[in-house]
């Protein structure tokens, strides 16, 4: 599995991060950030709480602003050019802890809303488009019910649906499985195992470790607004350098 | 040992138990008097004293209302009518009913023209009503307003029929140039639409009829209830779209719009409505240039809208704040632009929880409308306070009149409460 997975990743850049600082007013909550993601590299970002991890994959598709360095998707230089921020959010998907579903539509309308006005795709091929993803998260049945209607663990892989209908080269992921049971929680990474397995770009900033060591090509650990430590899971996990890191999974693994 | 283990602790159920069925209701109309009445000693006197009150209330004036007399011509023959004994004077409503709903210049061989508009007002409000109705009828209700016009103030069509031609052109004009620029194609429309009034208004003024189809009747001869419908149906459509501009531009980001919001609402909001109806009445001529007089009708329904439009502004503000910041997230995530955003993500859950403030608002500002009888205008008040009351016939009337028009005031205000509750069950989809 971790051979094909290393197969899979080319040479292009799909993510290029040189410099990245950012400040909440005095705040410094991102410190040098540098980082170059490859097409098709699943990484998983791991720290303690408040170490600035949601924040850097959150700045990748400007829901947050960075205030120096440069980021680059795609090839497009995230600037405060709307038109450039507008370009690169229909590329990069993203899936949020709390879901964000909208409750007012259906499922089906949640999943072909940005298909329809952003992709100016038809509405009986986005719906088409849409039942393919439900299927592949294995909802299709409850298309017509309103995000109200589903459990927690439903909703998430609708939410997963909901992004890859616009075709994403890329996939965000800010801790997916933090706000549901432990019994949903398979469901959801099952969903996102599949999506990792058909060479999908993917950043996850999670604590399933186990996850982490069956997906990913490559595991970052940040504290206090810094990558501290990155390198292969196997190495990662069985032989962590930085003292911080060891402290860290000796506490969430120790148990 | 682990037998004796096993059946001590473990335990595993094999089948899961059948759904029972809810254990049946006692019911029947006795025992609800007793659960809902009478339940405990101090609940029983609370209900006897109430009904003791609703006895006192209805003995005093079912006999005025049932005895009422409906035929007479005058407070006098009432009277005579009577005998000395209790009842209303019911015959007022009979003598002055087409004053009362029209107001007393309004020619009354064309009350059909108002009356015809109030049927067709239900045909155009009932697919914005009424989300299931079929779209197509939105066309009628974009019509609407151009034919109302026509048919209340008459005079020549050609000044409606220019004006709804000149939003359509500047309609097209906007939807051809907005893929590229929001801002240009609202420009380049409201040009178009200013060119179609301007060279309206020559060709209208060249094609004027000798005597047009319909008698023309000018703005100071509306009255009645009619006038309170006029202004609160205008004023509340008006101000909805103005409040929801008004409650984003709060939020923007740009300073200047920002601002000019800001100062806007807590202007009118520091103001009473009343001062603002004089300034309609008096004042704001000096703004407008000079001969252009405009209607007094104008400066009335101008001013009734800011007003209301800032009190929507709050309330809808309140809704946008309700919302999960999530919300906002997710759609801008998935690449949706702001006016995307806001028209297909934020305004329909906003508008949603605003619905009940919005709503008292709208009532609010419907009964709000009589206050115009102070500047002299013969709303459905203005008529009783001044003509009705004034006249030698019918002086010292109170009680019937004021009833009337509280009835009138009631059925519309619930009406719209009860449409607002049904929305709520309508587009609830949370599923709380």
């Amino acid at each position: 599995m971790a051979e094909t997975a290393q197969m899979q990743v080319s040479d292009e850049v799909a993510i290029r991060i040189n410099n990245m600082n950012k400040w909440y007013g005095a705040f410094h909550v991102l410190r040098d950030i540098n980082l170059t993601v490859h097409r098709g590299e699943r990484i998983v970002i791991c720290g303690p709480s408040g170490s600035g991890k949601s924040t850097l994959i959150r700045c990748i598709n400007a829901l947050e602003e960075h205030q120096k360095g440069s980021i680059e998707v795609d090839g497009t230089l995230l600037s405060s050019d709307l038109k450039n921020i507008d370009k690169i959010r229909s590329e990069v998907g993203m899936c949020f802890q709390h879901f964000n579903l909208f409750p007012h539509l259906t499922i089906l309308e949640n999943c072909t809303l940005a298909p329809i006005w952003v992709r100016k795709t038809p509405k009986k091929e986005a719906e088409e488009t849409a039942m393919h993803f439900l299927e592949k998260v294995k909802i299709p049945d409850q298309a017509n019910k309103y995000p109200g209607q589903l459990s927690g663990g439903q909703q998430q892989r609708v939410a997963i649906a909901r992004s890859l209908c616009m075709r994403p080269r890329i996939m965000l992921f800010d801790e997916p499985t933090s706000a549901l049971d432990p019994e949903m929680i398979k469901e959801v990474l099952d969903t996102m195992i599949e999506l990792a397995e058909e060479g999908m770009t993917m950043l996850c900033v999670t604590h399933e470790m186990g996850f982490a060591r069956q997906v990913a090509n490559r595991v970052i650990f940040m504290d206090e607004g810094q990558i501290v430590e990155q390198n292969e899971p196997e190495a990662f996990f069985n032989n962590p350098q930085s003292p911080r890191t060891q402290l860290f999974l000796s506490q969430i693994l120790g148990h | 040992m682990s037998d004796t283990h096993a059946e001590s602790i473990a335990f595993v159920r094999e089948s899961s138990l059948p759904p029972a069925a809810p254990p049946d209701k006692v019911g029947g109309p006795l025992k609800w008097v007793k659960d809902n009445l009478f339940p405990t000693w101090a609940n029983a006197l609370l209900t006897v004293v109430a009904l003791y009150f609703l006895y006192l209330l209805l003995a005093g004036s079912l006999p005025w209302l049932l005895n009422g007399v409906w035929g007479a011509s005058s407070l006098s023959e009432c009277r005579e009518v009577l005998d000395g004994a209790t009842g209303a004077c019911f015959s007022v409503l009979t003598e002055r009913w087409h004053q009362l709903l029209f107001g007393f210049k309004y020619p009354s061989d064309q009350y059909w023209r108002p009356t015809l508009a109030l049927v067709l007002l239900f045909l155009a409000v009932a697919p914005v009503l009424f989300i299931d109705l079929p779209r197509k009828m939105l066309l009628f209700t974009g019509i609407y307003p151009f034919l109302a016009f026509w048919l209340i103030w008459g005079g020549p069509i050609w000044g409606p029929l220019f004006a709804l031609v000149g939003v359509v052109v500047g309609y097209m004009v906007y939807a051809r140039l907005v893929h590229n620029s929001f801002a240009k194609a609202l420009a380049a429309g409201l040009l178009a639409a200013i060119a179609v009034w301007y060279v309206g208004g020559f060709i209208g003024d060249a094609l004027r009829p000798a005597s047009p189809l319909l008698e023309a009747v000018p703005s100071r001869d509306l009255g009645g209830f009619m006038l309170n419908m006029m202004l609160g149906i205008t004023c509340v459509s008006l101000s909805l779209p103005i409040g929801i501009a008004l409650a984003l531009g709060r939020q923007s980001h740009l300073p200047i719009v920002k601002g000019i919001c800001v100062v806007f609402i807590e202007f009118v909001r520091g103001v009473p409505l009343i001062t603002l109806l004089f300034v309609a009445n008096v004042m704001l001529a000096y703004f407008f240039p000079p001969g252009s007089g405009v209607d007094l009708f104008i400066r009335v329904v101008i001013m009734i809208t800011m007003f209301s439009s800032a009190y929507i502004a709050e309330v809808i503000r309140g809704g946008l704040a309700a919302l999960p910041k999530g919300q906002y997230e997710a759609a801008d995530s998935l690449g949706l632009d702001y006016a995307q955003a806001m028209r297909l993500i934020i305004l329909p859950q906003a508008l949603k929880i605003s619905i009940p403030g919005i709503v008292n608002i709208a009532v609010g500002l419907f009964k709000d409308t009589t206050l115009v009888s102070v500047i002299s205008l013969f709303d459905i008040i203005g008529m009783i306070r001044g003509p009705i009351l004034a006249s030698t016939d019918w002086n010292g009337v109170y009680w019937e009149l004021f009833l009337f028009a509280s009835v009138l005031f009631f059925i519309v205000c619930y009406g719209i409460s009860q449409y607002s509750q049904w929305l709520e069950r309508r587009l609830a989809t949370d599923h709380r």
